[in-house]
């Protein structure tokens, strides 16, 4: 079963706040990993205005040699994406259940700040729960 | 695999966890009481839990848009009428319409069909000022704005103050896109 390198949650201001990585390939120290999710925000903004099409919403899928990047934006303008194996399946599913997460463990924890780095036990709990690899498959409904 | 289409306000409002409704009741009045304690001016009461309300909206949205699994509105119209068939329904579990229309399509009005928040209560002669359920003005505020809308809500008729029903009537003032900062010299 293919494998997830890394996920990534930025908020509305291009801003990483959270990042969790999943064996040591492709692991970032915290900088790195800063400046990648910032570089992904303004590619992520320039990919509408280069679009052909009015309307488009985004970058959803970025194929390479060696990794798939998904992203997911939901319509408050947070970006949920994770860098997986190629052809990993049933990415989608995760970035929406992540999203269910997060809107449960982190928008409903009264001492979190809006917009600020995830602190949440309860949610990593989860979503290391999720990521299990039997478990993946299972999120497709 | 085909992505899930938008669910009902019933569907998702049958699927959560519901609590029991006179302790959300007490709740909610007992939060009410403890403002006017403290704060004394009704204005000032009307102002937080407005406030309280924006606080609780700026997070609802995210939890609505993961559960209900709505598309983007194509335009306002479309907005009001999921905030009064799924939204209220999601969270309330009271159904509500959307009525009065203005002529550019910026301003209507939502008719709650029952109130959960205002079970049991009777506002006293000297609480006469006081919009009972202001949070949800808040709470429709808060969440539209995360979305690139501010708007403007307010109450229209409120079954504490002797109308008939509760009507809220909520305005556009104007969409505000992220825009990404392209120019330099900004």
């Amino acid at each position: 079963m293919a494998a997830i390198y890394n996920l990534y949650i930025i908020n509305k201001s291009g801003g990483l706040i959270l990042y969790k990585d999943y064996g040591s390939a492709g692991r970032m120290d915290t900088n790195d990993s800063l400046r990648v999710a910032s570089l992904w925000h303004s590619m992520h903004a320039i990919s509408q205005q280069l679009s052909p099409v009015l309307g488009c919403a985004g970058i959803d899928l970025l194929e390479a040699d060696n990794f798939d990047l998904h992203c997911f934006q939901s319509l408050t303008g947070t970006k949920f994406f994770v860098v997986c194996e190629p052809g990993t399946l049933h990415m989608e599913n995760l970035l929406k259940y992540m999203y269910e997460l997060y809107a449960d463990y982190v928008l409903k924890n009264p001492f979190y700040e809006m917009e600020m780095p995830i602190r949440c036990e309860l949610f990593e709990i989860s979503l290391s729960q999720a990521i299990q690899k039997d478990r993946v498959a299972l999120l497709g409904r | 695999m085909a992505p899930a289409g938008p669910r009902s306000g019933d569907a998702i409002f049958a699927s959560v966890e519901r609590v029991n409704a006179e302790l959300f009741t007490l709740t909610y009045g007992a939060i009410v009481r403890q403002l006017l304690t403290d704060l004394e001016e009704v204005d000032e009461v009307n102002k937080q839990l407005d406030q309280m309300g924006y606080n609780i909206g700026i997070r609802l949205i995210d939890e609505f848009l993961a559960k209900s699994n709505v598309s983007r509105c194509t335009d306002f119209k479309e907005t009001t009428e999921v905030i009064a068939k799924v939204g209220f329904k999601m969270f309330l579990g009271v159904g509500a319409s959307v009525t009065n229309w203005d002529a550019e399509g910026t301003c209507c009005s939502i008719v709650l069909e029952d109130n959960p928040l205002v079970d049991f209560v009777e506002l006293p002669d000297t609480c006469q000022g006081l919009y009972y359920c202001n949070v949800l003005s808040g709470v429709i505020r808060g969440a539209l704005e995360m979305v690139s809308m501010k708007t403007e809500v307010t109450w229209l008729r409120d079954v504490l103050r002797g109308d008939d029903v509760f009507e809220l009537q909520v305005k556009l003032i104007k969409q505000v896109p992220e825009e990404y900062p392209y120019k330099d010299d900004e």
